[in-house]
């Protein structure tokens, strides 16, 4: 336990900010770079959890609980996001028969 | 201890890039899997015990399974999904990675926020956040549940085969 708690103070919080941030890039591209909406939504689910760990980074480096109180809730809204997002794919293969993302730009016109 | 971050950070990038690049759905439901127990792993070397347990059980256990449970549901695991252009492929690349360069350019000089505080490894127990959530965050907390109720009934709704 000591061993991992010693962690924290050897690697600086900028790793952790980098990492997250790469993450957050790679979700990013993968929402502009697929046409699968199931990718799309996968994708946004890693940008919440790469905020999920820099809020869990900085609640750790400054020992302050708020922090992880945020994750909890963001898990909670990820949670709710799916479900909603999953039956909207279901109604999108039901009535178009595809799961293509640029089926769906009737709103632009 | 260093060591242990680094690996899990190398697993979870290219886990994380593995999402975006592979070629069937199935695939990239168990990449991402990958990269959420590494994710895992750094709220363990973080201190937060809960987080890492929570975490494992709500998105590996939970969404994770529902998410392969549409694919063979609407039997989706198809390779031959259409292709964006090549240019539109480029150009996402382009402006995802001048976010990144931003994000990091904006984010310079952070260990000057830290504040010397005195090191607390007991922060990230249940008993812990326990006491702060039903103290500090009680009506949040409690409207997370109405949010949840909102989100059961929408899915109900939207997942109804509407009668002609």
């Amino acid at each position: 336990m000591e061993n991992i708690t010693s962690a924290i103070r050897i690697i600086p919080l900028e790793h952790y900010l980098f990492l997250c941030l790469a993450l957050f890039s790679i979700g990013v591209i993968g929402v502009l770079f697929r046409r699968n909406t199931i990718v799309i939504l996968m994708c946004i689910e890693m940008m919440l959890n790469s905020v999920n760990l820099l809020l869990a980074a900085f609640s750790s480096y400054r020992s302050d609980p708020s922090g992880q109180v945020f994750v909890f809730f963001i898990m909670v809204v990820a949670a709710a996001e799916v479900a909603v997002g999953l039956s909207i794919l279901v109604m999108m293969k039901r009535n178009v028969d595809s799961i293509d993302i640029n089926l769906l730009n009737k709103l632009k016109d | 201890m260093a060591f242990l971050f680094y690996l899990l950070s190398g697993i979870a990038l290219l886990s994380a890039l593995m999402v975006v690049l592979s070629k069937s759905p199935i695939n990239s439901v168990i990449y991402l899997i990958v990269c959420f127990l590494s994710i895992a792993g750094h709220y363990i070397l973080l201190n937060a015990q809960f987080l890492a347990v929570v975490h494992i059980i709500v998105y590996t256990g939970a969404i994770m399974v529902v998410f392969l449970f549409v694919i063979m549901l609407l039997n989706l695991n198809k390779t031959n999904e259409p292709h964006k252009s090549v240019l539109t492929k480029f150009m996402a690349v382009i402006s995802g990675g001048m976010l990144f360069l931003v994000l990091i350019a904006a984010a310079k000089g952070v260990n000057e926020m830290i504040v010397a505080k005195e090191f607390d490894a007991n922060i990230g127990l249940v008993a812990n956040l326990g006491k702060v959530l039903y103290t500090d965050y009680m009506i949040p907390f409690e409207a997370s549940s109405v949010l949840f109720l909102s989100a059961m009934i929408g899915a109900v709704m939207l997942g109804k085969k509407d009668k002609k």
